[in-house]
């Protein structure tokens, strides 16, 4: 098992890698720039010329990059130019990550927690009018785009009805921070009403994220407990007379949650894209807002640390679920 | 609707029935589909320590009667009529829960292929023990030593190595005993075997029929034996029904049947066994056609297309079911 994450871990450390070099050359293929971003279309060509200097951008680009893996080496990557003029470009990314984290760790629970029983019940009612309801559901969570959706709910909810707050994480009451994960923060000071205030921001954006998810971690879910439910070990169990509880939870759902187990994986990847558009509707401040400000003002520094880090984020959580199923299938483990 | 036994035939066991199936059916019904009917008014009794065969071609009738029994078909899409009286309580009418608290405790079953009747994730260990616990009350700590000493009884050598292994890292064999191992887990006074044998190679076929025979002696349990091989029936039955087309078409003693097959259809398959005395390259005898040709059994017999020596009201008018003691056919035209 050890080997197994050593070898996950290097090949991380190379996905990373090679991201590295076509983000960078990519990021600076990109139509206007870093100092057009800043100065305007009415600047001098001798201020231009000035400050791409400053930048380094007038050297070549492969000098560019060994420049930046060489103080990368180091743990640094670079100062914004443009969300936070002068600020570490990776002191931006921690700063935000716990926001992220806060939304996606809530939209796929949200995702799980729902798709799971419900992907269980539809496949043991197959046919129905719940089952017809539910899958017409997950095809609508899928069909409908984040942006647009998250639109809606802010509009209903949040303004016509004024039942939730429109945008932001917190109201301003003046909470400690701790950990900067606002709903924890509430929770390890006792100053509950700011875990409260945090947990109602929540509602509305992990909605809007988790209906993707939901809706694929759902299917895949029914899917599998349908084909389980056919499988002779199933009727073997059932021949031996246990309860109705056993037979589902040790026989239907361990082999069942085999193909979940994957799917939730590969949604982190899904639930990362979608942050972005979700954190910018409802002014979220964290990782994927940051990231669409970055991309408007051309802050290689940010862009670079963000995606590369949203890249190993993904990688690393794959690699989570990989050890999750050699856990749950020991045919996997003896391979 | 159908001719039915109802008077009780002697047997060498003598006892009252253990389990006593009285005109059973099965249809099964899908949309858009025409109902079929699988089982046909099957009936037949087993006693305390009896084994009874049920032979047959694929789709006879043989596996659905028995998941019909131990209430494993599937909950939607089919109706069950007739009854299966176990120790006087029809199995048939069992509210759910009931069945379920006697399924792996007064009745068991095994199935065709060992390997995907296990759990694949689920250690073997568990698998035994989770009977166990569920019907002796045992903690599954307690319920340890019981599993090995049941997977040792089953011949799996190094049983405290093997309660820990998970099923892909056993052998055909290996798994097939330990499927019996959990069937016999809590002494059900009848085991039902569901082609127990198929999905093993001949040598390991040999063994896991010897050691069914042997518990089955050991331990008193009735068992109920449904296979298409007629080897295994002359290795194990007291008592043998032939099923064709859903329905009962011969019955006797082993002995009986054997040397004195009445039905063209159990002539058939016996003709059919190759003979290892017989002469080098004889051609073998099959039975013509398939299941496919089948009338239905309301204004003939189903077999007639099928049949080597037919006559006129084979293909006009049911034969019905005559039974003498254990002996019965249904033949309108019988071998000799």
């Amino acid at each position: 098992m050890a080997r197994f994450i050593i070898r996950r871990l290097l090949q991380m450390v190379g996905v990373v890698a090679v991201l590295s070099v076509l983000l960078f050359a990519w990021l600076r293929s990109l139509p206007g720039g870093t100092v057009s971003a800043i100065l305007g279309e009415r600047a001098t060509p001798e201020t231009r010329a000035a400050l791409t200097e400053a930048f380094g951008l007038d050297q070549p680009i492969y000098v560019q990059y060994l420049k930046f893996v060489q103080r990368a080496a180091t743990g640094d990557f670079g100062v914004s130019t443009g969300v936070l003029p002068g600020t570490d470009a990776l002191q931006i990314f921690v700063d935000r990550l716990p926001a992220t984290i806060e939304l996606s760790v809530a939209a796929l629970g949200l995702a799980v927690l729902l798709a799971v029983p419900l992907g269980y019940l539809s496949a043991r009612r197959s046919g129905s009018p719940l089952d017809s309801g539910l899958v017409i559901l997950s095809l609508v969570g899928v069909a409908v785009p984040v942006f647009f959706l998250a639109f809606l709910l802010k509009y209903q909810f949040a303004v016509e009805w004024n039942w939730l707050p429109v945008s932001g994480r917190q109201d301003s009451l003046g909470c400690t921070r701790i950990t900067n994960f606002f709903v924890l923060d509430g929770l390890m000071t006792r100053e509950f009403d700011c875990s409260a205030s945090a947990l109602k921001h929540l509602v509305l954006p992990s909605l809007a994220l988790a209906t993707i998810p939901f809706a694929v971690i759902f299917r895949i879910t029914r899917a599998s407990v349908l084909e389980v439910l056919g499988e002779d070990y199933v009727r073997t169990a059932e021949s031996k007379g246990l309860t109705a509880r056993v037979v589902r939870a040790r026989h239907v759902m361990r082999n069942a949650l085999l193909p979940v187990v994957t799917t939730i994986g590969l949604q982190t990847g899904a639930l990362l894209a979608g942050a972005v558009l979700t954190e910018k509707v409802f002014a979220w401040g964290g990782i994927g807002d940051a990231l669409a400000r970055a991309f408007e003002v051309r802050d290689y520094a940010v862009l670079q640390v963000l995606i590369l880090a949203a890249a190993g984020i993904y990688v690393f959580i794959n690699l989570l679920v990989d050890i999750s199923y050699a856990i749950i299938d020991p045919r996997v483990r003896t391979r | 609707m159908t001719d039915t036994a109802t008077t009780p035939r002697p047997s060498r066991h003598g006892d009252e029935p253990l389990l006593s199936v009285r005109d059973l059916s099965v249809t099964f019904r899908r949309q858009g589909e025409e109902p079929f009917t699988a089982v046909d008014g099957v009936s037949f009794d087993v006693r305390p320590g009896q084994t009874v065969g049920l032979v047959g071609e694929s789709g006879c009738g043989k596996s659905v009667t028995s998941l019909a029994i131990m209430g494993l078909l599937p909950p939607r899409g089919n109706t069950v009529e007739g009854t299966a009286s176990f120790e006087g309580t029809d199995l048939l009418r069992l509210p759910a829960d009931e069945m379920r608290d006697r399924r792996g405790r007064d009745i068991a079953m095994i199935f065709q292929d060992p390997l995907s009747s296990l759990n694949p994730v689920v250690s073997v260990g568990l698998q035994v023990t989770e009977v166990l616990e569920r019907h002796r009350g045992m903690s599954r700590k307690a319920a340890q030593p019981v599993a090995r000493e049941l997977l040792d009884r089953v011949g799996i050598p190094d049983p405290d190595r093997r309660l820990k292994d998970y099923p892909h890292q056993l052998s055909g064999g290996m798994r097939q005993r330990a499927l019996i191992a959990m069937a016999l887990a809590c002494a059900p006074r009848l085991l039902i075997a569901d082609e127990p044998t198929t999905a093993l190679d001949v040598t390991i076929q040999a063994q896991i029929l010897s050691l069914l025979k042997e518990l089955v002696e050991d331990t008193g349990t009735a068992l109920v034996m449904i296979t298409h091989d007629l080897g295994v029936v002359a290795g194990l039955c007291d008592e043998v029904n032939v099923l064709y087309g859903g329905r009962i078409v011969e019955r006797g003693t082993r002995h009986e049947l054997f040397a004195n097959p009445r039905h063209p259809y159990t002539n058939g398959l016996l003709a059919s066994i190759p003979r290892l005395d017989g002469a080098r390259g004889a051609p073998l005898t099959p039975i013509r056609g398939s299941v496919a040709d089948n009338l239905p059994w309301d204004h003939a017999c189903a077999f007639a297309p099928r049949c080597s020596q037919p006559v006129d009201v084979c293909t006009a008018q049911t034969p019905p079911l005559e039974e003498s003691g254990v002996r019965a056919l249904r033949c309108h035209n019988p071998v000799r």
